[in-house]
């Protein structure tokens, strides 16, 4: 019997801790896979970030530097400075990445640091309950924007993938989604794409993940899923932003 | 150049006055050694950079000065919490906010409580010359890998800045433990390891802070650094550190000449605290005189370690211009105490 389908190596046989429906589970197996892929798991980094993604280390067999929150491309900057033939990731979501960490991120990016950055979009704080993050949608209704996103104060959803691509010091900046077979497939190359840059030290990698929080965002995961396809991917378009290799 | 000495071949930090001279050399002299050396987008950066470096199990270190150790507080907290070693630099100025860029002794608070959030110390050196500069920056690196936790050197602006001669000692020869725990990627056959400081599990976090209390416990114990001058027959011994020192050292040497039966007590570790020195002394002496660029923290800790009923008498000058103290001036404090308690 031929097996077709199995766990990636880079992932531990355990059960997650991710909500039903959560696309936290694809992604960590798509970064996993793509680890397998370049046959990096015993030399890869990976730093966690604060929120749903800080239990990385329960669920990568990889070794992992918890970081506090927004710290992580710094550390992860300290960590393949120190250790270059390393792979060095970090997995943060939006709050992280774009609010309290925007400060690193940027010029962890500007320096040009050869670290693979994957950024979990999913336009809400999920570990602390749904509250208003840097990437909810105008309009949309948190824990702490109960009147929905007034962007006349709350300013606009950054999107990070483009603001990323103006940076020289960026190789690669892109926007993938999981909510369909074909986007997973999509975001499976883009992902295998971003860490073989680092392979090849091409330098900074980016790649945002818009994903959905069923919880938070009060729907069934199938509504979850839905709400990425109508309202999520028209405000943040798909693609590849920045690819040093088409320069 | 004692980090250097020390293995040390990462730096990360931003401009801060009065710390500048040290990222400028590293800035020159890492490259050529085939180190690293990063001018961070922030203090929070820097640190978190450190940490990064630390925990791959390489010997890094970061400097500043007052403002930008309060951003470096959050860092220094994960770091504690991760039982990470690494180095700290920090060239005290005035303050509280931008205060001014005079020598000060205010942060003494700041430095040996732990400074961040969660309950935590770290180890704290104070030099009072160039000489100890470099011997006690080279310690910082050791008793950081063998105690994991972070390490200070905590000087203040007139120390940082001085000019004077000194000895490149050669790194002394420690038996330094191997990190099994660092985060180099998992060989096949390794375990996983991680470098965290969250413990959700139960009874995990009450058995992280008794742990490391066993291990404050054990820094005291064992690496209590201070120096003592002309203490054997001393009525009144005064106490300070860093650059007060050096001025109170001269004030006792006059109050000598003078026929007057004064000594010096200098911590050389402000944590561990050496609590048995002031203990053993105070069963000897009369009072205690505690001198500092403060309005009085130190005194805090000699307080808690004398004997009981000894007095301990405080002159402090706190930070700012013109508010370095003068052996005259301290002579004539050494005078006033010394007739009531003697």
């Amino acid at each position: 019997m031929k097996n077709v389908f199995a766990r990636p190596d880079s992932l531990k046989d355990v059960q997650t801790h991710f909500c039903p429906g959560c696309h936290h589970g694809s992604v960590h197996r798509l970064v996993a896979e793509a680890l397998d892929e370049h046959d990096l798991r015993s030399r890869t980094i990976g730093v966690a970030s604060v929120g749903c993604s800080v239990f990385l280390y329960g669920y990568f067999d990889v070794d992992v530097i918890e970081s506090p929150h927004g710290r992580a491309p710094a550390v992860a900057t300290g960590a393949k400075r120190a250790r270059p033939d390393r792979i060095v990731f970090t997995y943060q979501g939006d709050g992280d990445l774009a609010a309290i960490g925007t400060s690193e991120i940027i010029h962890a990016a500007n320096r040009g640091e050869d670290i693979t950055v994957i950024f979990v979009n999913n336009t809400t704080y999920g570990m602390t309950g749904g509250q208003m993050a840097p990437t909810t949608l105008p309009g949309q209704k948190t824990s702490t924007s109960p009147y929905g996103r007034d962007t006349s104060k709350d300013g606009a959803p950054f999107r990070m993938a483009e603001l990323l691509s103006h940076l020289d010091g960026v190789a690669y900046s892109a926007r993938v989604a999981v909510n369909s077979p074909r986007n997973v497939l999509q975001a499976k190359k883009i992902i295998s794409t971003a860490f073989r840059y680092q392979v090849e030290k091409k330098g900074f990698a980016f790649i945002e993940v818009l994903a959905s929080c069923p919880t938070n965002w009060g729907m069934k995961p199938l509504e979850a899923n839905q709400r990425v396809a109508d309202e999520m991917i028209p405000y943040f378009p798909l693609g590849v932003y920045r690819n040093t290799a088409n320069l | 150049m004692a980090a250097l000495e020390a293995g040390c071949r990462y730096y990360f930090g931003y401009p801060i006055t009065p710390q500048s001279d040290i990222p400028e050399y590293l800035s020159r002299e890492l490259p050529r050694l085939g180190g690293e050396f990063i001018q961070a987008e922030s203090e929070i950066g820097a640190i978190n950079m450190l940490l990064g470096a630390s925990a791959t199990g390489v010997r890094a270190m970061t400097s500043s000065s007052g403002p930008g150790i309060s951003l470096k507080q959050e860092g220094i907290s994960y770091m504690a919490g991760s039982e990470l070693p690494g180095v700290i630099v920090d060239i005290m100025r005035a303050g509280p906010g931008l205060g001014g860029i005079d020598a000060s002794q205010a942060d003494y608070f700041q430095a040996t409580r732990g400074g961040g959030h969660g309950g935590y110390r770290i180890i704290v050196l104070a030099p009072s010359s160039v000489q100890e500069m470099y011997d006690l920056t080279m310690l910082a690196f050791d008793l950081s890998d063998i105690y994991r936790m972070p390490a200070m050197v905590l000087a203040d602006s007139v120390i940082g800045q001085m000019k004077e001669s000194f000895t490149c000692n050669p790194r002394p020869k420690v038996a330094l433990p191997d990190k099994p725990w660092a985060v180099r990627g998992r060989a096949e056959g390794e375990p996983q390891n991680i470098v965290k400081s969250l413990y959700l599990g139960d009874g995990e976090m009450e058995a992280f802070h008794w742990k490391m209390h066993a291990r404050y416990q054990e820094l005291a114990d064992n690496e209590c650094r201070w120096e003592e001058t002309d203490t054997d027959d001393a009525e009144l011994v005064v106490t300070a550190f860093g650059s007060t020192a050096r001025i109170a050292m001269t004030a006792v040497a006059m109050a000598r000449s003078e026929g007057i039966k004064a000594g010096l007590l200098r911590p050389v570790t402000l944590f561990p605290f050496p609590k048995k020195a002031y203990a053993a002394l105070s069963e000897r002496c009369k009072c205690f005189l505690d001198v500092e660029l403060s309005t009085g923290q130190m005194i805090d800790d000699v307080r808690l370690s004398v004997a009981r009923d000894t007095e301990v008498h405080f002159y402090g000058r706190p930070p700012g211009a013109g508010s370095l103290p003068t052996p005259e001036e301290l002579l004539l404090q050494i005078k006033k105490h010394y007739r009531t308690c003697a």
